[in-house]
């Protein structure tokens, strides 16, 4: 079956999308992804949007829908690359993909990433 | 209106819709639209192609460039015998769904469109048509 390759970097994991995704595909990639979180204690995930030419309402639930259960399995999702023009279009949408953290570009996403997960462990510190 | 072109899609499955993106964006391209129209016109098509698959059982997809003195438009009908919407000023508004989804569709596709027209009548089915201007 036709799936999105998800790469382990570390305690990342870092998902390309480049081709245009029909809505099972997403769904498969969404199931892959909470799998793969678990099964490698993943602890950032980062997802390149930068082909994508379009991010409609189910493309965009999807993303919110991985932050959301990325967050529950301790690990935090950054969303990279997204077009000027596809971020303009979804405003008029009226997708405000609420819990999505967005970055630039992977650099960017993976420096967002660190920090947040260097602050975390201080605070798991911090409480202990 | 003089209607330069016209061609018919049909919308039977998930990869279809995939097909119909790719339709529109060319034709948004050959009809000289910019690429921040283009991807309007293509997301409208994304959301009323899902609906006419996911609610409508399937249907067609009319795509028609238009001519109106200088302007060029390009015009969408979605169409299917589904079982209708039964109260479309419900339907159309943000955040309305039945189906658990954000309710955005047709409200977003109506926002990025200049025009939008939508008939639909319980158990005959539902048509929507969308133009957008260059
Ligand atoms: N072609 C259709 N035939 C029958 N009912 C429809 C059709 N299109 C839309 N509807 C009804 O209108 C409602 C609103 O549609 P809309 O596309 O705005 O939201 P949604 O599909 O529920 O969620 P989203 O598109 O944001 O994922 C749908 O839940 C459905 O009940
Ligand atoms: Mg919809």
């Amino acid at each position: 079956m036709e799936r999105i390759p998800i790469l382990k970097m570390g305690e990342y994991l870092l998902v390309t999308i480049q081709v245009d995704m029909h809505d099972r595909l997403a769904m498969t990639l969404q199931d892959d992804l909470t799998a793969k979180i678990v099964a490698a204690r993943a602890r950032g995930v980062l997802i390149d949007i930068s082909a994508l030419e379009i991010v409609d309402s189910f493309i965009g639930r999807m993303l919110a829908d991985i932050a959301g259960m990325s967050r529950v399995l301790d690990a935090e999702t950054v969303v990279v690359g997204m077009r000027p023009a596809v971020a303009i279009t979804l405003v008029e949408l009226g997708l405000s993909l609420t819990g999505v953290r967005t970055a630039l570009n992977v650099e960017r996403g993976m420096e967002l990433l660190r920090r947040r997960i260097a602050g975390r462990n201080e605070d798991d510190a911090g409480s202990a | 209106m003089p209607v330069l072109l016209s061609e018919e899609h049909q919308i039977r499955q998930p990869e279809d819709v995939v097909l119909v993106r790719q339709a529109v964006r060319q034709k948004a391209v050959e009809l000289g639209f910019n690429l921040v129209d283009q991807t309007k016109l293509v997301t409208a098509a994304s959301e009323l192609a899902r609906n006419t698959l996911q609610y409508g059982g399937g249907g067609t997809l009319r795509l028609e460039s238009l001519v109106d003195g200088l302007r060029r438009g390009l015009r969408l009908t979605f169409a299917d015998e589904g079982p209708g919407i039964a109260d479309i000023e419900q339907a159309m508004r943000d955040g309305f769904s039945t189906a658990g989804g954000l309710g955005l569709g047709l409200s977003g596709a109506r926002r990025l469109s200049n025009e939008f027209h939508i008939d639909s009548r319980p158990g005959e089915g539902t048509r929507i048509s969308i133009t957008r201007w260059r």
